[in-house]
């Protein structure tokens, strides 16, 4: 029987250690291995983005990753977006623009819009579109989710002054 | 997906080493945003795959006005875009790094990878061409240099041999008054496959064409150099005249199927449309140059 490979790697803010198969993906790892379930499969080919994490700073698709690959680097997923005091920004308005209705994208949309309001501020509506075009949701016809990244944008631009 | 060995070299030797043991059974894991799903789909089956992104060979991406870019073979799309001065020295790769998939697989797809996958429709070759870009494969008898038009030898094949691999590519700096662009068509905005891609550039001399190169994805088993393109318009002035001359030469030479993306008359046409703005781009693009 091969043997599974140990992989060491900080995930939200956490010294974590797994063992993997070299085959499974980073998504596999974070869902069945340790129970990090809010990533999400929908193609598991890279086209929708519902399973978008951090990885060293970059947004990726985690089914496009293997988690071996992921040794030695810094992940953040949904879960790990949240502060103590409650729901991120971002997340609080997703809740208050209804932008999302199944909420099988959501955890990608808010990983992916939370890396575009780290990196620009105060985006254009051309930009927000732009980012997220590698998330795909079936359900809200995107205009919601737009507001939402627009409305956070707009919020956390005003708590920081 | 089948079982799979996983190798992390992290010295080119390590690599050749790998792949002189493992030959075919072997495959080099870059970006993997196409030999994942590839792997997924059985459409690959590789024994081990061999991450080559720990060999700092690979992920170098240097440039200098007198050399020029060395671009390494499993350096990320973004880390290309994201440099201001690439930005203005190689605007047709630009192009192509800004537009392969999304955010998300631009944080991991490599130009390396997109030539190595060898797609009819990568956008990334017809720019390297039109940015003469060089080759550099290392094997167990050492280094080779092919140029980049040379490389694709049929769908998803290369000059590539199983005990070789891609080190970088190098892009020699371009000559005073050079522009270049990649276009293509596609349904949508954003995260679609080419019907039609044209990689061109241009060195002018004030209003002539001195050189130029132009190539075409999606109409041919491989990237398509038009190189009797680039002779002919060499000594044309830069008009629309010598543009309507140069989109049906590419009419021409184009070789497409119909498929589900389009009709071989759509994609002819495209041809020529897209010849003509890729290089109008690239004038305007070489007029703003110094």
């Amino acid at each position: 029987m091969p043997a599974k490979t140990y992989v060491k790697s900080k995930i939200n803010g956490e010294d974590t250690e797994f063992l993997v198969e070299p085959r499974q993906s980073l998504l596999e790892a974070l869902r069945d291995v340790l129970q990090l379930t809010g990533s999400k499969e929908g193609c598991n080919d890279g086209n929708c983005g519902a399973c978008t994490v951090m990885l060293d700073g970059r947004i990726v698709t985690s089914c496009l990753v293997l988690a071996v690959e992921s040794n030695d680097s810094e992940i953040t997923t949904i879960e790990g977006i949240a502060g103590p005091e409650g729901l991120h920004p971002i997340q609080q308005a997703f809740l208050e623009n209804a932008a999302l209705q199944c909420g099988i994208c959501t955890p990608g949309f808010i990983v992916a819009s939370k890396a575009l309001l780290d990196r620009e501020p105060n985006p254009t509506e051309d930009r927000i579109r732009f980012w997220l075009a590698n998330n795909l949701c079936r359900c809200t016809g995107y205009d919601k989710i737009v507001r939402a990244v627009l409305d956070a944008s707009q919020k956390m631009q005003v708590a920081t002054k | 997906m089948k079982w799979i060995d996983y190798e992390s070299p992290t010295t080119v030797d390590e690599a050749v080493g790998l792949l002189a043991h493992h030959r075919e059974n072997a495959r080099i894991l870059a970006g993997g945003t196409d030999l994942i799903v590839q792997m997924r789909l059985g459409q690959r089956q590789p024994a081990v795959v061999i991450n080559v992104k720990g060999i700092p060979e690979l992920n170098e991406i240097t440039y200098s006005p007198e050399s020029g870019l060395t671009l390494g073979a499993s350096a990320p799309c973004y880390k290309i875009y994201d440099d201001s001065k690439l930005q203005k020295t190689y605007p047709g790769l630009m192009d192509s790094a800004e537009l392969i998939g999304g955010i998300q697989i631009q944080g991991r797809a490599s130009i390396g990878g997109n030539l190595c996958n060898a797609a009819p429709s990568a956008d990334a070759i017809p720019a390297l061409i039109a940015h003469s870009a060089i080759c550099r494969i290392v094997g167990p008898d050492g280094t080779r240099e092919v140029p980049v038009e040379d490389f694709c030898t049929g769908v998803r094949e290369t000059v590539i041999q199983p005990n070789e691999m891609l080190i970088n590519l190098h892009i020699p700096p371009p000559a005073p008054r050079f522009g270049a662009r990649y276009i293509r068509f596609i349904p949508r905005n954003e995260m679609d496959i080419a019907v039609v891609g044209v990689g061109a550039s241009v060195v002018l001399d004030n209003g002539t064409i001195k050189t130029a190169r132009v190539a075409l994805a999606s109409v041919a088993p491989t990237p398509l150099f038009l190189k009797n393109l680039g002779a002919e318009l060499e000594g044309k002035p830069a008009n629309e005249e010598s543009l309507n001359m140069a989109g049906q030469i590419a009419k021409k030479a184009s070789r497409p199927i119909t498929d589900m993306r389009g009709t071989i008359e759509y994609r002819k046409h495209l041809c020529d449309v897209l010849t003509r703005r890729a290089l109008q781009t690239a004038i305007n693009r070489a007029k703003e140059a110094r």
